[in-house]
């Protein structure tokens, strides 16, 4: 190692909350909350302990598909300006790291969900890991403009492990949580990218505001949102349904649909007038919609425990 | 240059090494506390002094 490389290496040495910043904590925060719903809500009981542990190792799985997804998008995200400042573009871990930590932590989340809970819930979680890696960012991110859909799944599966860690399968009540995530995922992210002018095109990333212009973008959002309203609704029926789950999601996507059909009924020259104050408004409602229906999903569970459930 | 405690690179990786070690140590308080969860509800785990219950084990003579 020669003088100079030395004395960069200590500048830029990484520290503890650089290897934290490759999980992505943002991302996981998600993952936590929609899994321990996915866990609670299941008939069969948990121990806390076992739970606890189950939601930690779940989301270190998680963790650990980011920092192989930061390990293969280094390039991208050294071009791109939001992403310029992630340990790895940053020069404070390498990528042999970034991928040794990764499948590292892969390993052990998944060895551990399955020794903590039971095999299916370990296996599921190493296949969301490969399809989200794998499948998502490594064939399909950069191959077709509906990478996000696509994306979303991976992002969708934690509700379902959180069950099967419960159960020890896969059931209605499991899917329609996963379909709730997979078909919230594109409105939410499309709205986002519709007021933050990123720099994908220079990272040649086919996303769909790019590819197919904002006026598809904001039609493909009314549609999804409308694939999305009868699913979200209809899993008030099922057995994790209820009443206050029924009335929250009729509230929320009448709302859905109506911020949808604003953003579709709008032009690139209205957007630009108001600073995207309608996009922005939508993207903001998409947080509160996913998190009010999975804390519906939840409150039905503690009204059942005391006696209160209706079905 | 003689190695001391205070040298610059364990001044420099302190943090790491300090989460580092909290994480180890959180791992091993989860293995412990997920044995005696699995030994506290494993029914058939019942034993005595490492050596099966004779209640436990099947009479002689009997076909499984």
């Amino acid at each position: 190692m020669s003088d100079i490389s030395y004395i960069q290496q200590q500048d830029n040495e990484a520290r503890f909350g650089d290897y934290i910043a490759l999980l992505k904590p943002r991302v996981m925060s998600l993952v936590v909350f929609t899994a321990f719903v996915g866990l609670v809500v299941a008939p069969n009981p948990v121990h806390p302990f076992v739970g606890f542990v189950a939601i930690l190792f779940i989301a270190l799985g998680g963790g650990a598909s980011g920092a192989l997804n930061m390990w293969y998008d280094a390039d991208i995200d050294r071009i791109m300006r939001r992403t310029r400042s992630r340990p790895i573009p940053a020069g404070k871990v390498t990528e042999r790291e970034a991928l040794g930590f990764g499948l590292a932590l892969s390993g052990i989340s998944c060895v551990m969900l399955a020794l903590a809970t039971n095999i299916f819930s370990g296996l599921f979680l190493a296949f969301t890991i490969f399809f989200y890696v794998v499948i998502y960012t490594m064939w399909l991110k950069r191959a077709t403009p509906q990478n996000i859909v696509i994306g979303g799944a991976a992002g969708a599966f934690p509700p379902m492990i959180g069950w099967a860690v419960a159960t020890g399968g896969v059931s209605i009540e499991s899917i329609a949580m996963f379909l709730l995530v997979f078909l919230w995922t594109p409105p939410h992210f499309w709205s986002l990218a519709l007021f933050m002018k990123s720099d994908y095109h220079e990272a040649k990333v086919p996303m769909l505001t790019v590819t197919h212009g904002r006026e598809h973008t904001r039609k493909n959002i009314l549609v999804y949102t409308l694939i999305l309203a009868p699913l979200a609704v209809g899993t008030g029926f099922t057995s994790i349904g209820g009443p206050l789950y029924l009335a929250t999601a009729i509230v929320m996507n009448a709302l859905f649909i109506k911020g949808a059909i604003e953003i579709h009924g709008r032009t690139e020259v209205q957007a630009e007038a108001d600073k995207y104050a309608v996009e922005k408004r939508f993207f903001y409602f998409s947080l509160v919609y996913l998190f009010a229906h999975f804390a519906a999903l939840l409150a039905e569970e503690g009204l059942s425990h005391i006696g209160l459930g209706v079905w | 240059m003689a190695i001391t405690r205070d040298s610059d690179l364990h001044i420099r990786r302190f943090s790491r090494n300090a989460g580092l070690g909290v994480v180890l140590l959180g791992f091993v308080a989860i293995v412990f506390g997920l044995t005696v969860v699995k030994v506290e509800r494993g029914s058939t785990l019942e034993a005595y002094d490492h050596q099966p219950r004779t209640s436990l084990l099947p009479a002689e003579g009997v076909q499984k």
